[in-house]
């Protein structure tokens, strides 16, 4: 039984040496990810400035967001995180690999859906409104900061791809524990962020 | 030689070791209240400084000679690594002294705001920065001179400033300045001088290869003759024609035109929503 | 098609063809410096194939995760970057020097490039691998660990570092490297104005080396927090620790403005976005907040290391315990903190109101509390000392007493009312030099020389060093103070030429000063080479040079591979003194342990250079190698996470046989008293102070 602690998942009871390992890599992955948290929040700033001072004749806030679509992908991430959860839940307690993979499969499939929803209100903005991001810095900015999120997103789903393969090859050893500990940290930061996202940009710049 | 003058002198002497005063330019030989107030303040804060820096200056060579291997007579405590006395007043000395240089800080950076007029009734210029070349625009006495700021000595004036391209940043070193002109935003600039003279004005951030050619003669005019002048340069005058910027850049400009619009400087100011940033 | 493999690159971009074109002096200079690199090129890679080098080049140093190599190869890319950027400001300095009115050296466009090249060089390919390079080296040792937390991502930094560095090399081949300074602020480096590649290389190459800096950051902070050997807390650890610390912590949150500054920048040249053109609701002034927001604690990010290895220095050469420790310590924090609250000092002359000025004013003015602390901390460490004007001591000194100049200076500047007088002139020019070089150059050098035994085994020649020091020392202030002068004489930054001619001398006098330092720099190639062959003579095996205090100095020289053949005793700040006191720096060890370090790997390099393939790609528009590239390195980090076998174990036996080798080598040495520290009979054993 190791005092250990670090910001990721609590493997000190089932699997100490892990638990021991994570310290380390846990915490460093952690560390990087404050640095992908700055990045983000440079982003907001930026975003704060020009979207009151760059719309510049083009579309504003309020006349190319849709709520409700917003809203399903809150949904589909919110879910995600939840199902993450789930799976991190499997491999904490039993080495049940198939619910393990069940529970990331349906992460997977969410944060996918997630993704289709955010590339179509892209589209329908496009096309409806030549919400273009050569438009203004208005939508410069819009399209910079979602994208970078969308970009985070599609990263992480290519990790669980990787993940799936190493389960497969490797089985649920110490090292591949590892890594679902970090991927885990990893997607729900970005849920974070993207409910800061849909409160600081689409709640807010819907408000009246 | 003023006894506030000796210490930058001096300061110029240690430098290169030989006298500098010759060359007359920066704001150290002021010669308009803005320069002047920086002069002023900037000398203050030497001798604030001096404060910490001397007794390092004095201290510094005193214990590499007491204390060195070969003979040096000091005592030898290899463990001494804290005393609560000097702690404090390490700490403290330069609490006090950035506390006072603070106070300075914040009065003379409010009073110089250049967002406010430096006297009533100042002659409004409006200025755009061009390559190579600077446009002063009067919008009361419907002027325009090219490379060259004629002033009322008598007035302070208001400069509005702006860019056609880049970034660039204005400056008359020994009457005031300086403040960025950048395109699409209105910055401004206040200057006056103590007495009639000519004072050179440039810009003063990386433009291009014609950076080191952008620059402005001032003139200060006693009033009588400023308005002789104003007089003089609307007779001599053609119209403003409206590609007066290509015309400039090419290097087929007047020295001086008619403005007949009015709208120049709003127009090339423009595209920013946001106007003078405050 | 094959457009989307070259791109926009034709013959014409290459500079010798330029030349051939046009052959005047200006495009001579331009295809000398370029025939120099590839001469330098070619006969290196002669040299390595003559001499059968490049096996142990691979084996034993690019593969290696070795943070002692990673850190002595950082300092190596450094020192060859530093040639060319100091050439650079020579050429600089010979062409103001000569230019009356256009002529001069150089054209107005190219003597754009020399400076941005020179600052961008010198900040993020001499400085800042110089100082990762010794903190690579020192800190692992200093806290008695075997490597750093993360050895490949180590690597990987190196790397990218490299690969940022060979793509400014490139452009002096390949087309041109941008004209819009260091700071590359827009409208001016838009693609309404500078349409050709030459801002590209610059936004890729600062990229490359700021990904490798986030990269380092965490890797040392992760590796301060978590790998301090037993006994060493955070209140124990060297100050040089704490300020990798800090510098550290900085590293992690200052890149991101930075990389997403300079990624705006590119997506408004190349797709039209509009977060810094004019009009379309840009705004240019949003890139100088984010620029200084990662400007400021980067300078910070240079100076703080150097505070680091100037309290070592101060303490060791004085022969006493570093004065006022938590002062420093705390110091260093309030520095650290202070420095992402003052960025704004960079454009006092920016528009904004009186009272956002003289708040960040005060801010900056703030930092130089605990600065003057520091400074006086150090002065006092040598009081009641035993000092020694060794070669890190006689830089030591000087920095003292020229930083001082510099923090007046500075406190000049952030003052707004002065500043509006003296922004943008060489006045400012002369201050950050002055900070720069005898702060972090000159700190560097001290390190090289304090650390050089510890990693190669033999003291670097103590005459030839003194060369290197009184050539920089004269001419550094020969160089610099004559710009605090005509800055205030109203001379600007960045002008290719002074139609006054009464700045004559003072440039003359500048340029003597480029050149002094410049023989500097030759002096200190010329001291490694005596040093090599004199290296039986200069040997300390012992380990112990200098009589030092912390750590790093248990053990041989050069270290172990693993660095520590157990687990050290910490029971102080100096915890190696304490060692020595109770007479436990040299006992035998009853039981040895198997050792597990990290194998070497070739990924760093072929992240590395694929990298900086998709870097070049990206500079010249060609989509598609960029896009294969950048697929490569993610293919590689992929591949990479299906490696099991990472470790390797060293055998106690080898261990214990290493460390008895050591031994043998200590009980062979004779003591020596300071006084003799610098002739042969110094092996490396510190005599017992009285
Ligand atoms: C070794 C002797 C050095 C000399 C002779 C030298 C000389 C110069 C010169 C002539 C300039 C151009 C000044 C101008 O704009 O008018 C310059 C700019 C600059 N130097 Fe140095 N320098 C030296 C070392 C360094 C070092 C060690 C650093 C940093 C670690 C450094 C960083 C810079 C930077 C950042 C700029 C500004 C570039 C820009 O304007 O964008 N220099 N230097
Ligand atoms: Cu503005
Ligand atoms: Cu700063």
């Amino acid at each position: 039984m190791s005092d250990v602690r670090h910001p990721g998942l609590n493997l000190g009871t089932t699997d100490s040496p892990v638990h021991d390992a994570a310290e380390e890599t846990v915490f460093g992955f952690w560390v990087l990810m404050m640095s992908d948290l700055a990045l983000f929040a440079v982003l907001f700033a930026t975003y704060a400035a020009m979207s009151v001072h760059g719309i510049a004749g083009g579309p504003a806030p309020v006349e190319i967001f849709d709520l409700k679509s917003t809203l399903w992908q809150t949904l589909a991430l919110l879910a995600s995180s939840f199902t993450f959860g789930m799976a991190a839940l499997a491999l904490k307690y039993d080495d049940d690999r198939r619910a393990l993979s069940l529970w990331l499969g349906a992460t997977f499939v969410l944060g996918a859906l997630f993704l289709g929803l955010e590339a179509r209100d892209w589209a329908r903005m496009v096309t409806e409104h030549g919400a273009t991001p050569q438009v203004s810095g208005f939508l410069s900015i819009f399209y910079l900061l979602t994208g970078t999120h969308f970009v985070h997103v599609a990263a992480g789903l290519l990790w669980m791809l990787v993940m799936a393969a190493q389960l497969a090859i490797f089985g649920l050893d110490g090292a591949v524990k590892l890594r679902l500990m970090r991927l885990a940290i990893y997607w729900h930061l970005l849920d974070v962020v993207w409910v800061a996202i849909f409160s600081f940009v689409f709640l807010s710049g819907l408000a009246p | 030689m003023t006894p506030d003058r000796i210490l930058p002198t001096c300061l110029l002497f240690f430098a290169v070791g030989a006298p500098a005063a010759a060359q007359e330019q920066g704001f150290l030989w002021a010669a308009g209240p803005v320069a002047e107030a920086q002069r002023a303040h900037f000398v203050s804060i030497l001798w604030w400084m001096a404060v910490v820096t001397v007794p390092l200056l004095i201290g510094l060579p005193l214990i590499l000679w007491r204390y060195r291997l070969n003979g040096g007579g000091g005592r030898y405590r290899r463990d001494w690594g804290a005393s609560p006395l000097a702690e404090v007043a390490i700490w403290s000395v330069p609490v006090v002294v950035v506390g006072f240089l603070a106070w300075n800080l914040w009065h003379a950076t409010l009073s110089l705001d250049p967002y406010r007029p430096l006297g009533p009734d100042p002659l409004e210029v409006q200025a755009i920065a061009a390559e190579g070349h600077f446009l002063f625009l009067y919008p009361d006495e419907g002027i325009v001179t090219v490379d060259r700021l004629l002033l009322d000595a008598d007035r302070t004036a208001r400069l509005k400033l702006t860019s056609v391209d880049v970034l660039r940043s204005v400056m008359v070193p020994r009457l005031a300045g300086q403040i960025y002109a950048m395109p699409g935003m209105t910055t401004e600039l206040n200057l006056a001088a103590f007495a009639p003279g000519t004072y050179a004005g440039l810009n003063t951030q990386y433009s291009g290869p014609l950076f080191p050619e952008e620059r402005f003669e001032t003139e200060a005019l006693p009033e009588t003759n400023w308005h002789a002048r104003i007089e003089a340069t609307r007779d001599g005058a053609g119209p403003l024609p409206p590609d007066v910027l290509q015309r400039i850049a090419m290097g087929d400009g007047a020295e001086a035109y008619l403005a007949a619009d009015a709208d120049l400087f709003a127009r090339i100011a423009a595209p920013s929503s946001h106007g003078a940033h405050r | 098609m094959i457009g989307l493999f070259l791109g926009t690159l034709r013959w014409d971009d290459v500079t010798f063809v330029e030349f051939w074109r046009t052959p005047d002096l200006n495009n001579a200079i331009a295809a000398a410096a370029a025939g120099l690199l590839v001469l330098g090129v070619v006969a290196t890679l002669i040299l390595l194939t003559v001499r059968g080098w490049w096996r142990p080049l691979w084996r034993d140093w690019l593969t290696s995760l070795d943070h002692k190599k990673i850190g002595i190869m950082y300092v190596a890319l450094a020192l060859v970057m530093f040639a060319r950027a100091v050439a650079e400001a020579n050429v600089m300095r010979a062409h103001q020097a000569t230019a009356a009115l256009d002529a001069g050296l150089v054209a107005p466009d190219h003597f754009a490039e020399l400076f941005s090249t020179h600052g961008t060089i010198m900040i993020f390919l001499v400085a800042m691998p110089l100082l990762t390079g010794i903190m690579n080296f020192v800190m692992p040792l200093q806290i008695g660990a075997r490597d750093v937390s993360f050895p490949l991502l180590n690597a990987i930094s190196l790397m990218l570092t490299a690969a940022a560095a060979g793509l400014v090399m490139v452009s002096l081949v390949l087309g041109h490297f941008s004209t819009g300074g260091w700071s590359g602020y827009p409208p001016y480096t838009g693609a309404d104005i500078s349409p050709g590649e030459g801002p590209d290389y610059w936004i890729w190459a600062l990229t490359l080396s700021s990904i490798g800096s986030t990269l380092t950051g965490m890797n040392f902070a992760v590796t301060l927090y978590k790998r301090r050997v037993q006994g060493m807390h955070l209140f124990r650890m060297p100050l040089f620790c704490w300020t990798v610390l800090c510098t550290s912590i900085l590293m992690i949150f200052a890149m991101a403005p930075l990389t997403l500054a300079t990624l705006m920048l590119w997506l408004d040249r190349h797709a039209g976005f509009h977060f810094f053109t004019v009009g379309s609701g840009g705004d240019m002034m949003n890139f100088a907040n984010l620029f200084w927001l990662f400007g400021h604690p980067e300078v910070y990010i240079l100076i703080l290391p150097a505070f680091g290895v100037w309290s070592e220095v101060f303490s060791t050469f004085s022969g006493k315990r570093l004065f006022g420790y938590l002062s420093l310590v705390y110091a260093t924090m309030a520095i650290a903190v202070l420095s992402f609250t003052v960025w704004l000092h960079h454009f006092f002359t920016m528009g904004q109101s009186a009272n956002v000025n003289a708040a960040f004013g005060i801010a900056t003015m703030l930092i130089g509390v605990p600065t003057g602390v520091k400074v006086y901390d150090w002065l006092l460490t040598m009081m009641f000392g035993r000092v020694r004007l060794r070669v890190p001591m006689l830089f030591a000194n000087y920095f003292l007493v020229t930083f001082l100049l510099g923090g007046v200076t500075g406190v000049l500047l952030a003052n707004p009312t002065v500043d509006y007088g003296v922004h943008n002139s060489l006045f400012l020019v002369a201050h950050f030099h002055n900070m720069l070089i005898p702060g972090t150059l000159f700190a560097m050098l001290a390190a090289i020389h304090l650390w050089f035994p510890k990693a190669f085994g033999f003291r670097l020649h103590e005459g030839w060093g003194r060369a290197v020091f009184w050539l920089m020392a004269p001419g550094f202030l020969l160089a610099f103070m004559p710009l605090y002068a005509m800055g205030m004489m109203g001379g600007m930054r960045r002008t290719a030429y002074f139609s006054d001619p009464l700045f004559r001398p003072w440039l003359w006098a500048a340029e003597a000063g480029a050149v002094l330092i410049l023989a500097g720099f030759a002096a200190l190639v010329v001291q490694i080479v005596v040093s090599v062959r004199r290296r039986d003579a200069l040997a300390v095996p012992a380990g112990d040079p200098w009589d030092g205090r912390s750590l790093e100095w248990l053990g041989p020289a050069p270290a172990f591979e693993f660095n520590f053949a157990g687990e050290p005793k910490v029971e102080d700040v100096d915890a190696f003194t304490a060692l020595k006191a109770q007479g436990e720096a040299y006992r035998r060890q009853e039981t040895y342990e198997d050792i597990e370090m990290p194998r070497n790997s070739a990924v760093p390099v072929v992240i590395g250079a694929l990298a900086g393939l998709a870097a070049f790609a990206m500079v010249w528009q060609a989509w598609a190698t960029a896009a294969l590239a950048f697929a490569g390195v993610w293919a590689v980090v992929i591949g990479r996470s299906f490696v099991r076998d990472t470790e390797r174990t060293i055998p106690a036996a080898e261990v214990e046989a290493a460390h008895r080798a050591w031994l043998a080598d200590v009980a062979a040495a004779t003591p020596v008293h300071r006084r003799d520290e610098l002739t042969p009979e110094n092996r490396g054993l510190a005599e017992e102070p009285l």
